[in-house]
């Protein structure tokens, strides 16, 4: 099956747009219901890579009664090959801040947090000045609201939301069981929303414009835009917003250097297309229709015929250990073989050998 | 009061003594003493009265909280798939040239620690590492040796250069 998609670009994220007070104060007329509803319409899924609807999730989150509810961004981006988080917090923050207080609005929270990841610390002065001037706002038009940044210290498991509200409690950022969903349980283990970066500037976007302006962008099932950061063998590397149900084979013509033999999808624990998948598999979130399609946090990397899927996937396993496999329970059969070397370097070839 | 127990203090005072004021105590003392040594460890669990063993527990889970002594510049050089792609061997071997040591290790005057990291997010901008916490990407080996030769400089000069 091939599906017929040109490549679209689209450009909402970072478009400079210097009305965030308007947003928000005009977002703060409707009633929360009223919001939701234009979240549900848009068809928003979140952006960090497992689509789950932000309409629903902000719903879900405001339906629980509670008095104390959290709102998180989770600027946690460590998925190998990802970085549009940082830019989009550097060039436009006050997208993703008004996002946080329309949310907290929603769903009854008034305090928000934003987990930035370690590597990421050069990024505070700047960010934590666009957060007083949001606050100074926030106290004028009598919106009570505070954003704070938590530091993250170098652990990629700590992007898993979980994962992520336990190390803000202070300890050992380890996924916890689901259910409870932080919808219910989340931060101390108070109903929580936690949403990607990505997701909350394009929450700034329907806010803005309307949900029919989102919705549409993209295809069934996968609406709206989304950024993606390109990075290996491509003569243009950098992030681009694109419409999502693209196919991948379009997504090479425009970026691949005309050898491409693979694209790894989603970062180290993505998906990995070899060539002769390109033309069948689109890129977005699994829809009846549309054949094989791929949810991404936005990481593409891609390879040509002068790398070694053997060295790729070494280097994703020296990633891992450390990381993921550890807490993976139970470590699959085949992986955990070739992790502790229980096979011999032929078998290992035979199995990374990409055709195409 | 020794340094330490002050630091800790101060930085109690300032997070508060909750569980959840952990991690940027943590990451406080690392700012300041650039690892966390037993004692503090120690300290920092009679400040917020909780077992010596969580605070260990907790502490070596995060990466860049290091619990071995390390140098004033500590150098993370991303080794995810597509800095090694796009040369960071190269740039390690300059930089094991340059100044002596393994990845691991500080060098002897307590100046420099080589160390491998994850993914800093600059794969468009590969190869790509961090000097504490200043970001340097596009690495060359040529590249790599000028930067740390300003680095050498400053110190020879006595300027600090903390960021």
């Amino acid at each position: 099956m091939t599906i017929n998609y040109q490549l679209k670009r689209a450009d909402f994220i970072f478009k400079n747009e210097n009305d965030w007070e308007k947003v928000l104060s005009k977002s703060l007329t409707h009633t929360p219901q009223e919001l939701i509803n234009e979240l549900i319409s848009s068809e928003l899924k979140g952006r960090g890579g497992a689509g789950f609807p932000t309409g629903l999730k902000w719903k879900i989150t405001a339906e629980v009664n509670d008095a104390t509810k959290y709102v998180i961004c989770n600027a946690d981006e460590g998925e190998p090959g990802t970085f549009k988080d940082r830019e989009i917090l550097s060039m436009v923050p006050y997208k993703v801040l008004t996002g946080m207080a329309v949310c907290g609005y929603v769903i009854g929270a008034k305090e928000g947090y934003i987990y930035l990841r370690g590597e990421y610390f050069f990024l505070l002065p700047e960010l934590n000045k666009a957060i007083r001037e949001f606050e100074y706002y926030c106290k004028e038009i009598k919106f009570d609201f505070t954003i704070r940044i938590f530091m993250g210290s170098g652990a990629y498991i700590c992007g898993e939301e979980t994962a992520l509200f336990e190390s803000m409690e202070g300890k050992r950022g380890e996924p916890r069981n689901k259910p409870p969903f932080p919808s219910n349980y989340g931060y101390m283990g108070k109903p929580t929303v936690i949403n990607n970066v990505e997701t909350l500037a394009h929450t700034f976007t329907i806010f803005k414009y309307g949900a029919k302006r989102f919705y549409d962008l993209g295809v069934q099932y996968s609406r709206g835009s989304k950024l993606f950061s390109v990075s290996g063998d491509t003569p243009k590397p950098g992030i681009y917003e694109l419409e999502l149900g693209m196919s991948l084979a379009d997504f090479v013509e425009e970026f691949g250097d005309g050898d491409t033999k693979a694209v790894q999808v989603g970062g180290a624990s993505g998906f990995l297309v070899p060539r002769k998948r390109f033309s069948e598999t689109a890129i977005g979130f699994q829809g009846k229709l549309v054949g094989i399609s791929l949810p991404t946090g936005g990481s593409m990397m891609l390879f040509n015929s002068s790398r070694s899927m053997f060295n790729v996937l070494d280097n994703y396993l020296e990633f891992f250990p450390r990381g993921i496999l550890r807490t993976m329970h139970p470590m699959p059969r085949r992986l955990s073989a070739i992790v502790t070397g229980n096979q011999s370097r032929q078998a290992r070839r035979k199995k990374c050998k990409v055709p195409g | 009061m020794n340094p330490i127990s002050e630091l800790v203090k101060n930085l109690a005072d300032q997070h508060g003594r909750e569980r959840h004021s952990l991690l940027p105590i943590l990451q406080g003392v690392v700012e300041q003493e650039k690892y966390l040594s037993e004692y503090s460890m120690i300290e920092i669990a009679r400040e917020l009265d909780l077992p010596a063993s969580e605070v260990f527990g907790t502490a070596t889970f995060y990466s860049f909280l290091d619990y071995k002594k390390m140098g004033k510049y500590i150098i993370r050089i991303c080794k995810t798939i597509t800095c090694s792609m796009k040369g960071k061997n190269q740039v390690l071997l300059a930089i094991e040239d340059m100044l002596k040591i393994e990845v691991g290790e500080t060098t002897p005057d307590g100046t420099f620690s080589l160390l491998q990291t994850n993914c800093l997010g600059f794969c468009h901008k590969a190869p790509a590492m961090l000097i504490n916490n200043e970001v340097f990407t596009e690495l060359t080996p040529e590249k790599v040796r000028e930067i740390l030769s300003v680095y050498l400089n400053k110190k020879k000069e006595g300027v600090s250069y903390d960021n």
